[in-house]
């Protein structure tokens, strides 16, 4: 299949002002007419459902916790970037453009990018309209701090709740809408299926996860704004809930998934202390600003960190990228603490950790000053770990963060199916092999408030003429039954086995062999362990309860079905991609230094994968990524 | 490390309109540094593992932040520690041997679900009725364009920062929402964003409140005991000001 990224003409800075200029508009007494159905309601799904409904459009949101304001996004602590240049400091669309380039390995598409860095100035002001408390300077303007991969300091923040803070912004505007009867919303409710008809996206099926009732919605256009899939690891920094199911089904249906083994491990985790461990938490990078990783000098030195003294001490991210020190990007962060774990000198009682210290940073600045950026967190540290990291070094580990890979999507974000949309997270758009920090809630809201609202126009204004289709339409019941056969099969299985052990199998395995760093060789073998899992698990799993009732088992053996077919599709993308990349690191290709090695000759293309049928395997479609504005070049950070 | 055995009474209720009860467990072989929530994960998978139904509850990001996590623990919204949610409490604050309650929040306005959960859609219609500002995508001037003194922007994110979790009526004897929706009329009247819809906003969400049934506050500060945002008790005086002070400028 040709994948047409419908990029539209002109030099880069030109693209999207002109695409504004040209794209066809829906009159207000059509938007009226025609439904669009939001899936998720983070900053992505909130955002647009706010904006389309503002335009005029009717909106059905849903999400599967009981109230929009609890979406994952709301746990994103660091900041939000934009290419403000308030601090004089030479900021520009372009730099904050080729820093997220260069951050993600060039293995992400110059026109998105750059178009996301043009809105991210205007996400600020809108959020600041809206009543965003972000943190200011005496004199009352906007403060900024500095975030890795980049030497500018361009991100927004309002302590250590950021995420909170916008999405609470987001939910506002949702529920103005919601309260003018522009927005239908559904809390609590899954998605588990799209239905196209005639090629096209036109609806949803949904179960009500309190009654457990089916039920089908029409839409014109269907948008998900489903989040990443960093679950499938079964320990990471997303909430519990978050799953790839509707990305998942999406797929099942026709959309292409791109990239899927991009994943980002996060530097600064609080490391897992036992088997009993749900998920983990996240220390935000900005910690990383004043903060500074160390290792003790000698291997299996078990004095306590505060009694180490300083010569004793290796400062390796200041040693091996003395330019960047502590503030390199997250996958080369993760790696050199891996390497230096795996080489025998990390701490705590599993070895697998290394020290963040705010020592120097108290003897700089006070504790006060210290408290006063970053007090929340250390909060959060004394409360998971019963240690004062005022007083003691904190121990942290990388973790699964994020997930750069997600659904295909063009230009307009519409995915390969005619209809159906991807924003936020679960699309694969801007950020190529590894994410910057603050560039999640960037991309969220830039693809909610000011992308989405103008591109979804497009495909909506040639189809003014569709009326609403009934749900009894047999696709809609070809759907449903599919869904509550699946759903039965699930609850007549009568196993012996719990959901829970699966995920935690399926992520061990994706941990062991797609995690900071991959080779063909156990990659290949996780392939057929991984097929192994998935047959075992329609064997033997046990879901306990009913169908007609609350059943978080039963909606979690759905989600870890979809998570064990998206595992071994993750192994396929790292084996086929046989370069180094961002946060994707195979070690058959790494520099003489242990830093990873691109292959731009073969490989500066997007991988997207095609859903074949359940017995076969997937196909490998590419999207070859020109790149006329930036020089592909070694990153180095050193 | 201490390895803990507990029992647990926990309140069972299959459904809204459907009769509860107390019913005891035993979790032995725990760890100091679970979480009490993956405490109740053990729990759950040896009543799964017995084919039993497992104990239903509300959790999301385990972090402290989404506010979906919400149980009485030992007659305690979010249980002993203070500023700290259910999922950030963890089990080196329980001794060997302790036995623990399990409840519900228990307030009209938000009905039992099943067991733990119960459905807080009111608060979100509190919200409906006007916290928010009404300003649509796209109309926004520059961020810099109205200078906000620190002291006020930090007052106002102290206000921002509830989480919406509903400890605050869990912990009233009137089932008061007072906290709550304080926190929302503050931070927007605190903001010169929010002065054009000041007043309304007050009016609208009180009235709202009440409607849905919520209590009043008769000043026990029993929420901002139990907050676990620790959102000031000041920012309810600040709503009863609002609120007259929307009736006299009419």
């Amino acid at each position: 299949m040709i994948l047409d990224n419908k990029i539209p003409e002109g030099p880069l800075a030109d693209k999207w002002t002109n695409y504004k200029a040209k794209v066809p508009l829906v009159s207000p007494s059509n938007k009226r007419r025609l439904e669009v159905i939001i899936i998720g309601t983070g900053l992505a799904g909130a955002s647009a459902a706010a904006s389309l409904a503002e335009m005029g459009y009717k909106v059905k949101a849903f999400c599967f916790q009981d109230s929009p304001r609890r979406a994952h996004s709301i746990a994103a602590q660091g900041g939000i970037n934009a290419a403000k240049n308030y601090q004089n400091d030479g900021d520009s669309v372009y730099r904050l453009f080729y820093d997220t380039i260069k951050g993600g390995d060039y293995r992400s598409r110059e026109a998105n990018v750059y178009r996301l860095a043009e809105v991210s100035s205007s996400i600020i002001d809108q959020c600041v309209a809206q009543g965003v408390p972000f943190a200011r300077e005496y004199g009352g303007t906007l403060d900024n701090r500095s975030f890795g991969g980049v030497q500018v300091s361009r991100t927004f923040y309002a302590r250590g709740q950021t995420g909170q803070q916008l999405l609470l912004g987001a939910y506002s505007a949702l529920s103005r809408q919601i309260s003018k009867g522009n927005v239908q919303m559904f809390n609590r409710h899954e998605m588990l299926d799209i239905v196209k008809i005639e090629g096209k996206a036109r609806g949803v099926i949904v179960r009500n996860l309190i009654t457990g009732e089916y039920q089908r919605h029409f839409g014109h256009a269907v948008v998900l704004a489903t989040g990443g899939y960093g679950n499938v690891y079964y320990l990471s920094t997303n909430a519990m809930g978050s799953n790839v199911t509707a990305s998942w089904r999406a797929h099942k249906k026709g959309a292409m998934f791109a990239n899927p083994c991009y994943t980002q491990i996060h530097p600064t985790c609080i490391p897992v202390s036992g088997e009993y461990q749900s998920k983990l938490t996240l220390m935000s990078e900005s910690l990383r600003n004043d903060g500074r990783i160390w290792v003790p000098r000698k291997k299996g030195d078990n004095r306590a960190g505060i009694d180490i003294p300083e010569e004793d001490r290796d400062y390796y991210l200041e040693r091996r990228y003395p330019a960047f020190g502590n503030l390199v990007p997250r996958d080369v962060a993760s790696r050199a603490a891996k390497e230096r774990c795996d080489a025998g000198y990390g701490v705590g009682s599993t070895g697998l950790a290394v020290y963040l210290d705010f020592e120097d940073a108290i003897k700089r600045l006070g504790k006060d000053v210290v408290s006063s950026r970053y007090g929340n967190l250390f909060e959060m540290y004394e409360k998971i770990t019963g240690e004062n990291p005022y007083k003691m070094p904190m121990r942290i580990f990388p973790a699964v963060h994020y997930t750069m890979g997600g659904l295909w999507v063009d230009y307009d974000l519409m995915t390969t199916v005619p209809g159906l949309y991807a924003i936020g997270e679960c699309n694969f758009s801007d950020h190529g092999a590894n994410r910057l920090g603050a560039s999640a809630l960037m991309q969220g809201l830039a693809d909610g408030y000011f992308v989405l609202p103008y591109t979804l126009g497009k495909y909506l204004s040639e189809d003014i003429r569709t009326p609403a289709i009934s749900t009894d339409h047999e696709e809609f019941e070809k759907a449903e039954k599919k869904t509550k056969d699946q759903v039965k099969r699930l609850l007549e299985n009568n196993g012996n086995r719990s959901v829970e052990s699966y995920h935690r199998e399926l992520g061990k395995i994706v941990w062991d062999y797609c995690g900071m760093s991959r080779n063909k060789k156990e990659l290949k073998s996780a392939i057929e362990e991984i097929k192994v899992i998935k047959n075992d698990f329609w064997n033997n799993v046990l879901v306990p309860g009913e169908d007609n009732v609350i059943n978080p088992e039963l909606t979690k053996a759905g989600r870890v079905a979809d998570f064990i077919e998206l595992g071994e599709l993750m192994m396929r993308d790292a084996l086929a991609r046989d370069e180094s990349c961002g946060g994707h690191f195979r070690e058959e290709h790494q520099t003489g230094e242990g830093e990873a090695m691109r292959d731009d000759a073969k490989f500066a293309f997007t991988s997207a994968w095609e859903f074949n049928s359940e017995n076969k395997d997937p196909i490998l479609n590419k999207e070859v990524l020109e790149f006329e504005n930036v020089q592909l070049t070694q990153r180095s950070y050193k | 490390m201490e390895e803990l055995n507990l029992k647990l009474k926990i309140w069972r209720q299959p459904g809204p309109n459907q009769k509860g009860d107390f019913v005891a467990y035993k979790v032995n072989g725990l760890n100091t540094h679970m979480s009490f929530l993956e405490m109740l994960d053990v729990l759950n998978e040896q009543l799964v593992n017995l084919g039993q139904d497992p104990v239903a509850f509300d959790h999301d990001c385990r972090e402290g932040i989404c506010g979906m996590c919400s149980m009485v623990i030992n007659g305690k919204p979010h249980g002993p520690q203070k500023g700290t949610t259910t999922c950030q409490l963890h089990m080196r604050h329980f001794n060997n041997g302790d036995t623990i309650t399990i409840e519900p929040w228990r307030a009209k306005p938000f009905p039992v679900l099943k067991d733990l959960i119960v459905d807080r859609s009111s608060f979100d219609r509190i919200i409906q009725a006007g916290g928010y500002v009404s300003v649509n995508t796209g109309s926004a001037p520059d961020g810099n364009s109205i200078p906000i003194g620190k002291e006020i922007a930090e007052d106002a994110f102290d206000a921002a920062a509830c989480i919406g979790c509903g400890a605050c009526v869990a912990a009233c004897k009137n089932a008061s929402a007072s906290l709550f929706v304080s926190a929302k009329v503050s931070q927007l009247a605190l903001l010169p964003q929010g002065q054009p819809e000041r007043e309304e906003r007050v009016v609208k969400m009180v009235s709202k409140m009440d409607e849905e049934g919520f209590g009043h506050c008769t000043n026990t500060g029993a929420c901002e005991a139990e907050c676990p945002k620790e959102i000031s008790l000041e920012y309810i005086r600040k709503l009863n000001w609002e609120y007259h002070r929307s009736n006299i400028k009419g």
